[in-house]
Parts: structure tokens; sequence; C-alpha cells
């Protein structure tokens, strides 16, 4: 462990984090508000922290693998809390500490759980803050899943790269970590900006529509409007959002194949978009179906089921209709599809599609074994052998996901005072990035206790880094010499 | 002709004896004395002992005065360089090279003479996995060969009590299926070779060969015996080259499953097969066999790479309650031994390559050739150019040999019966059978462009 050369990576991180403070700023400059003496202290303090971390430690040794999983949880948590200060110290939002930590990680995360209500009447600079710390989320979440979670070890993209058939397989997608990190900027920043241009042809003005590109790249899900997308009723606004959302949900690391290769059948040969497409059908017509047989609910079944299926199972979490009061099982039935989440290497979240896909492969393959006892199956994902290395930490990640989910639930149920629906959804929302809860936390979470609101940001935090990465950081063994 | 076998393997030394018998100059290269040794004092062959894509080990072995060359190593490596030496030092008009990895095959214009100059490409395993495929699709045949690109097939069976033509004459044949034109080419009864006429009666065990249009086989085959079930459940014992491919070419058609004993290629062919399941255990596993309901099973085929293995799980499949079992013999004894016993179809991987190799070295203008009955009988499909001596004739008036037939001619796409009134034009194609090979030479006569025309 080099403690010196980690803090001084994570002041440099910080420095240029401090940067993108200067973009609201000029928002709030735009449209004349107060807001900006805020973001300009908030600015001062990052950079003063960041760039003292970054000159007073002077460290020449080189990082080692293991200390990514500590830069990568510092990266998070430290953005995370300097994050937080605008908010905190802006008057007119009057936000707590914790309130403005667990604002400012729900967006980093991509999560898009708010505690902030009366949003429509908030200075416009606060807003473009909040969807912006979402973009970066995604934006850093990308690069993490592609190009830095794998050099630890975890997660589904390493998984994916080894594993998976097909245009993907043995590519690092370029020979260099700057230059893959690069190319997935390109990708990420040119669909923002398709999708802010589509957002403002289908009828939303310039500022809604640059903000909600940023949010709906990122599955993210914040939105300038309490009502959510709700606020347009515009079936070309929903279309245009559903649109982006399921290609974000993709693995960027398909994108750059197919992009760089002009192959766009790489998506319809790839196993893990297609069980997720597949997924998304299944879902949106048996909410359809529940919506259409109770025509009280809504005018308009198809479009809000489809529009809220595809939200709510991409983790991104706009939303267009209260689903928490939808009847019989359409709620719980689109909480447990964010369990799925997108794909490995997207900016959704979730258990990954391609997780679920080995997890109900290797089912498949037990039920095989009991006909044909003398049988050999291997776990295959199109003509790709899924090794059992990779089937076992597959199995480790769900039973842990699992175990953290039960821990935390009983922990809010514990210290607070919160319904079973509640709890429940509130831990699988923020551990799957999604946003939006049941119960009392399906419009936000401002009325939860200060010690939920912890438990929900350690549960962001853990969903969005894999859990294992965090929980490397727990063993003792991580910081024995 | 001179002939150049480059390995001298299964295939290589089965060709030998094939070729040798017949009249060409055959030199063998391989680098192990001892089997050479061994081919030296059964055959009348010539070996030199080397690496195989040496140049001067091909010069030692007469590559620059050599009509052909067939290189059939182990390694499809030596087997091109071998042809590109003999192709740049010694321009050796035809080359004709081994090249199991698929990896190789389907590049365009990769195996070209600018290129990689090798003539012909010839897979054993695939010339293999084919014809188990064709029998595969039609239920009761022993053997079933391809001519004109498939529009026309040449069909061995055996005729059984409860086919309508069966205890009846060949003429019968006409009056009771107007619709689908055939003819039989020959019937061998208890091991004997018959001329088939119209007054012929077919009796039960009968082996009747006959040749008709490809979509009209499966309606003769019922003349001869009660109507086959499609196969549906197939079983391969081995997953070895054949095996794994014949599994993946059938996979999709039928319920597969094949048996390895090894676990790791288990794991691997596992790998490459999609529906088809992989079963670890003995090939000869009662036990196995019995759990994996061998006797609602419609095929078994066993096509490991042991002879006896073959045989005696084929035996024990078809005692348990197997429909057909089909073994694959490498040893040419053991192949009179087995069939027409419990075992009701043998195959031999040497006959299935020395077929496909059989069109190159025939004279005149041979468009495939087929060995049959173990390599005793010949079917070919033969180009009658314009001034050969069948040209012009009806078929009825050509003079053939004893124990050779005319079954059919294509014309274009026209697939015309052989009756002795229809006449061979210029470039027809005529699909002969020859009950013995001996007759080969009379029948390249007939198709020889003479001298004394010009």
């Amino acid at each position: 462990m080099h403690f010196s050369v980690i803090l001084r990576v994570t002041g440099i991180l910080l420095s240029l984090f401090s940067l993108t403070m200067l973009l609201p700023m000029a928002v709030a400059w735009l449209y004349n508000e107060t807001t900006i003496s805020a973001f300009a202290v908030a600015f001062g303090i990052t950079a003063g922290v960041g760039l003292l971390l970054s000159t007073l430690v002077r460290s020449g040794a080189d990082l080692r693998s293991r200390d990514g999983f500590l830069i990568t949880v510092l990266f998070y948590v430290g953005l995370g809390t300097f994050g937080a200060l605008p908010l905190w110290l802006i008057d007119g939002a009057a936000l707590s500490i914790t309130d403005a930590i667990f604002e400012s990680l729900s967006g980093l995360t991509t999560t898009g759980a708010t505690v902030m209500t009366g949003l429509d009447d908030l200075p416009r600079s606060i807003l473009f803050y909040r969807q912006f710390l979402q973009w970066l989320g995604g934006m850093g979440i990308i690069v993490l899943a592609v190009a830095i979670l794998p050099m630890l070890g975890i997660g589904g993209m390493q998984l994916y790269r080894a594993e998976s058939p097909g245009p993907v397989k043995d590519t690092k997608l370029t020979p260099r970590i700057t230059e893959t990190a690069k190319a997935l900027w390109y990708i990420y920043l040119g669909m923002t900006v398709l999708c802010a241009i589509c957002y403002s042809a289908a009828g939303m003005d310039a500022f809604d529509a640059i903000c909600h590109s940023f949010s709906t790249v990122a599955i993210g899900g914040f939105s300038t409007h309490d009502a959510s997308l709700g606020y347009f009723d515009s079936t070309g606004v929903e279309f245009v959002a559903m649109f982006f959302m399921i290609f974000a949900a993709i693995n960027f690391g398909l994108h750059f194949a197919a992009i760089s290769r002009r192959r766009p059948n790489y998506y319809t040969r790839d196993w893990e978009v297609r069980a997720m497409l597949g997924t998304l059908t299944l879902v949106s017509s048996l909410v359809c179906l529940i919506l259409y047989r109770n025509p009280e609910i809504t005018d308009h079944p198809f479009r809000d089921g489809i529009f809220q299926a595809v939200s709510i199972a991409t983790t991104t979490g706009f939303t267009t209709a209260n689903f928490s009061l939808w009847p019989s099982v359409a709620p719980v039935l689109l909480l447990l599809a964010a369990f799925a989440g997108g794909c490995a290497g997207s900016t959704a979240g979730g258990l990954k599609m391609v997780r679920v896909l080995l997890i109900y492969l290797q089912g498949l393959r037990e039920v095989r074994r009991l006909i044909h006892p003398s049988g050999v199956f291997p776990v295959k994902l199109g003509n790709a052998t899924v090794s059992d290395r990779v089937m076992g930490a597959v199995w480790g990640f769900f039973a842990a996901y699992v175990l953290i989910f039960l821990i935390m639930l009983c922990a809010i149920m514990l210290f607070s005072d919160v319904d079973f629906i509640t709890a429940f959804s509130a831990v699988g929302a923020c551990l799957n990035n999604l946003g939006p809860g049941l119960g009392d936390v399906a419009l936000n979470y401002a009325g939860q206790t200060t010690t939920t609101k912890w438990i929900l940001i350690l549960a962001m935090l853990l969903g969005r880094l894999e859990i294992f990465t965090l929980l490397v950081l727990l063993t003792p063994a991580f910081w024995r010499r | 002709m001179k002939i150049l076998i480059l390995g001298a393997g299964q295939v290589g030394s089965t060709l030998a004896e094939n070729l040798a018998q017949e009249a060409f100059d055959i030199t063998i290269v391989d680098q192990n004395p001892a089997r050479l040794a061994e081919l030296r004092d059964r055959l009348d062959i010539q070996t030199v002992e080397g690496q195989a894509s040496h140049p001067d080990v091909l010069r030692r072995a007469g590559a620059d005065d050599t009509d052909m060359l067939i290189a059939v190593t182990n390694s499809d490596e030596v087997n091109m360089v071998a042809c590109q030496v003999c192709y740049s030092l010694y321009r050796t008009p035809t080359k004709i090279a081994r090249i199991r990895n698929a990896a190789f095959h389907g590049r365009d214009g990769f195996f070209s003479q600018d290129h990689m100059p090798i003539d012909v490409l010839i897979n054993p395993e695939e010339a293999v996995t084919t014809r188990i495929k064709q029998l595969l699709e039609h239920p009761g045949a022993l053997q079933v060969v391809d001519f004109a690109d498939g529009a026309v097939q040449l069909v061995g069976m055996k005729a059984f009590y409860g086919g309508p033509l069966v205890g009846h004459e060949l003429s019968f044949l006409r009056e009771h299926m107007p619709q689908a034109d055939t003819r039989v080419a020959a019937i061998y009864r208890r091991g004997t070779s018959i001329a088939p006429r119209g007054d012929t009666v077919v009796e039960p065990d009968d082996e009747v060969f006959f040749i008709a249009a490809t979509k009209h086989i499966n309606a003769v085959m019922s003349e001869f015996r009660k109507v086959e079930r499609p196969y549906k459940r197939i079983v391969i014992a081995g997953g070895g080259n054949i095996g794994l491919s014949l599994a993946r070419s059938i996979e999709d058609k039928f319920s597969v499953k094949v048996i390895e004993y090894s676990p790791e290629r288990c794991q691997k062919i596992a790998e490459r097969l999609d529906h088809a399941v992989v079963l670890h255990g003995d090939a000869t596993d009662k036990d196995l066999m019995l759990e994996e309901n061998i006797e609602h099973t419609d095929m078994f085929c066993a096509l490991t790479n042991d002879d006896e293995v073959n045989i005696m799980s084929s035996l024990l499949a078809k005692q348990l309650g197997a429909r057909q079992v089909m073994t694959l013999i490498g040893k040419p004894a053991y192949v009179d031994l087995v069939q027409g016993g419990e075992i009701d179809i043998a195959i031999s991987p040497q006959q299935a390559t020395t077929s496909s190799l059989l069109s190159h070295v025939r004279r005149g203008d041979v468009a495939r050739a087929h060995t049959l009955r173990r390599g005793a009988a010949e079917a070919m499909e033969v180009i009658a150019h314009g001034d050969a001596r069948v040209v012009g004739k009806a078929i009825g008036d050509i003079d053939l040999p004893n124990g050779v037939t005319i079954g059919a001619i294509v014309r274009g796409k026209e697939v015309l019966i052989a009756h002795d009134n229809v006449v061979v034009e210029p470039e027809d194609h005529v699909i002969l059978f020859m009950v013995d090979k001996t007759r080969v030479r009379a029948v390249e006569k007939l198709f020889q462009v003479g001298f004394g025309f010009f």
C-alpha cells in the first residue's frame, strides 16, 4: 500500500473535479442567479484541497493493482463529499450535510434517488449541477467498468471480455487504457449530444433538453421537474428517452466494436443484449396487460406501461406516472426487473444482465445433468464456453448481493420505523442504482431518517462499485502489508 | 501414369494398395522406414524415406516426372508446402492434398496456382461424414452416392419381405410406379452378381443397386422393403474428428447423443456442439446405454478409432434394442466379416477417401467415381465428348462389357434414366455401374476420344 501516492492521485482527481464546478457557475452567471457564490466557494475548497494533496505529497512510487481498490473507493467517496459542497452551501436549498451527500452520491452513482423537492422552483444552476453530476458519474462508471475494474479482476466487464462470444471477446478495446477511455468518452459524448438534439426536436427547451440528455445516457434518472418526464406529457419525449435508455444500457465495449467496425449486427448477435431486450419485452407486456385490465388507472395503458417498464428495468428511474400505486404485481415486477438491470459495461445498475443470464443457464445445466447423469454440459454463452472459475465468481457476486441486500433491509427496519415495502424498495432502488422506490420512497427520500439515508448511501456505493471493490477494503487481509 | 503419394498412414497405404492393383506406378514417401518396408514387401511400389516437404526428398522420389502428387501426411502444413514445392520446382501437373483443418477451407482463391497451388482438396473425415449423413437421410440404405451434383443418386440396399416388388419381376416396377423412373444397376444374390433384366425376379435378401433422380429415391426404396420410419434419435459412440463433425452437421435435424471416453475431449466437444448431448463414458458400457434409452435409438453409429470397440459396442447396442447400427471399420478384413450380420452397415473410412480420389486417376473425362461393395465394384460419372465411341448410339446398341450397366444420363439439368432407346449425345454425363473393377479399362476405351477420327 502506498498511501502517499494514493493521496496524490486522489488530489489530482479532486483538482480536476473542481474544474467541473465552473460549468454550473457559468449557468448561474447566464441566468443571473445568486448561487454563483456557493459554487465559487465550493470550487475554491475543492481545488484547494486537491492542489494541497497533489503538491504536498511527493512520491515516486508506482501504483500497484491492489491500490486500485482504494483509489476507486476514494474516488467515489471523495467526489461524493466534495460534490456535496455546493448543495450544502446554497441557502435556498437548505440541505443538511447528510442530504447534500446523499444527493451528490445519488448523482455520481447514477442512482437518481433524490431528497430534494420543489425542483421546478429551484435555481437553474443547481438543477444543472445535479444533472451534470449524473453525467460525470456515468462517464466515470464506464471508464471504471470497462477499463479499471477489469484490471482489479472484478466485475462484469472482465467476465464479459473473457467469456462473451464474437467481436468483443479478446479485445482490450485498444492497446492502451488511456486510448480506451478516450474512445469510450467520445461514444458517450456523441450519445449525449445526439440525445439532447432529439429531446429538443421532441419539444423540450434547450436547458431541459441538455439536462435530461445528461441523466438519460447516464441511466441516472434525475429530472429538472418534480413530475420527472411526466411534466412534458409528450409521446415524442418519452420515445426519445426510451430509445436512449435502452441504448445506454448496452455494453459500451460492444458500442465501440459495433461503431468502429460499422457492424450493426454485433448488437443482435450479442446474447446479453438479446436477453435484455427479451426481458424488457416480457416485463412491458405484463405491465401493459395489468394496466389494460384496470382501465381506471390510466388513460393510455400501453404508453405508460412500456415507458415505465423500460425506465425502471434499465435502472434509469424516470417516471411519467406514479407506478407505486399501480395494482397487483406491477410495481414489484418492475422493481425485480431492475435487479437484473442492464448490460455489464454500461451505465446501468443492478446485477447486470449477463450474470442473470449465466445463473439461468447454470440452472438449466443442473436440470440437464439430472436427466443425463453422465452428460457433459458446459455453460455456453453463444458459442463461447464460460469457465467454472467465472461461474464461481458470478455465484459469489450473487450471494454477496443478496446477503448485503438482506442485511441492509434489516438494518433500515431496525433503526427507523418504516414499513417493509418501503424498506425493501428503498434498499433495492439504491443497491440497483435505480432511484425511485415504492411506498414512502416512491417520489423522494426526503422523509427518511438520517440513519436510513446513510445506509442507503452505502447501498448506492456498493451497488455501483460492484460490491467487491468496497468489500475488499473491509477485510483485514487487504490492509496487511 | 506415375503417382507420388506422400505419407504412408492409413489413407496413404490404402490408396497405394488400391492404385497399385490398377497398373499405376506408385512411389510413396514417409519418415517411418518400418512402415515403408512393410508396404514394399506387400505391394509392387517404390518407397522413399524422408521428410515429405523437402525438395531433395521429393526429387529422389521422382517428383520431376510425376503426373500426380497426392499429399496425405498427418500435417496440413507439410501437405501444402509439398504441393508448393512440386509446383514451383518440378511443375507437377496435378496436385491433390489432404487439408483437414476447416480454417483453410472456404477461402476463395487461396488454393489457386498463384497462391497455394493445390488442385484438389480432400478431407477424409468430411468424406466419411457426408457418406454417413446420406445414409441417415435414407433409412434402410446400405450405401448412397451422389452424381451430377446430387441430381442423381445410386443407392445400394437389401430387399426384404414386405416390399411390394419382392417376389416379382423387375419389369413390374414400371407398372407399379409409373411416375418414378429408375434403373436397377445390379443385383447381388448371396455375394455374386446377377445381371438384372426385365424378367429377373427379386428375392428377399438380395442386395440391390439402383439409380434414380434424387427426389424419387425414397419412393423406389419403398418398393424393395417396408417403408422405414425416418430416423430421429441418433447415438454416436466416439467423439473423435468424425464423430464430432457428424454430430455438428446433423444436430439440427436429429436428436443426437455423443458418447466419448476421455473427459477432456468430452469437455471440448461439448463446447463445440449446440444441441447434441455429450455423455462421458465407455462406448461399450451397457449401463450407460440403458440409462440413455438405447432401445429407442433409431441409429447407433460406432465411430471410435478402434475397430474392435466399434464392433463390440455396435453388437451390444443392437442386442439392447437399437433399431439400426452402423460401424466404422478400418481393417478391410473385418468389413466382410461383419456386414450383413448383426451390424447393418459397415463404413470404411479408407474407401470413402479412395472414392473421392478415384475420379482424378481415371482416364477420360470422369466427373465422379465411387467405389462400392468394399472396393470390388465401382460407379462412374463420365462425360461423353464429341467423337467418343458411345456418342450418337442408342444405349441398347452400345457394346458394353459384361457386368457394366449404364444407369442414367444427365443432359444439362435433365435426368434421363437409361432405357435402351435413349441416344447418347455429346457432353452428356453418363452414369455407369461396374460390378467388377477390372472392367474399368474397357469402359475408359468406350469414352476415349480416338485418334482415328482426326
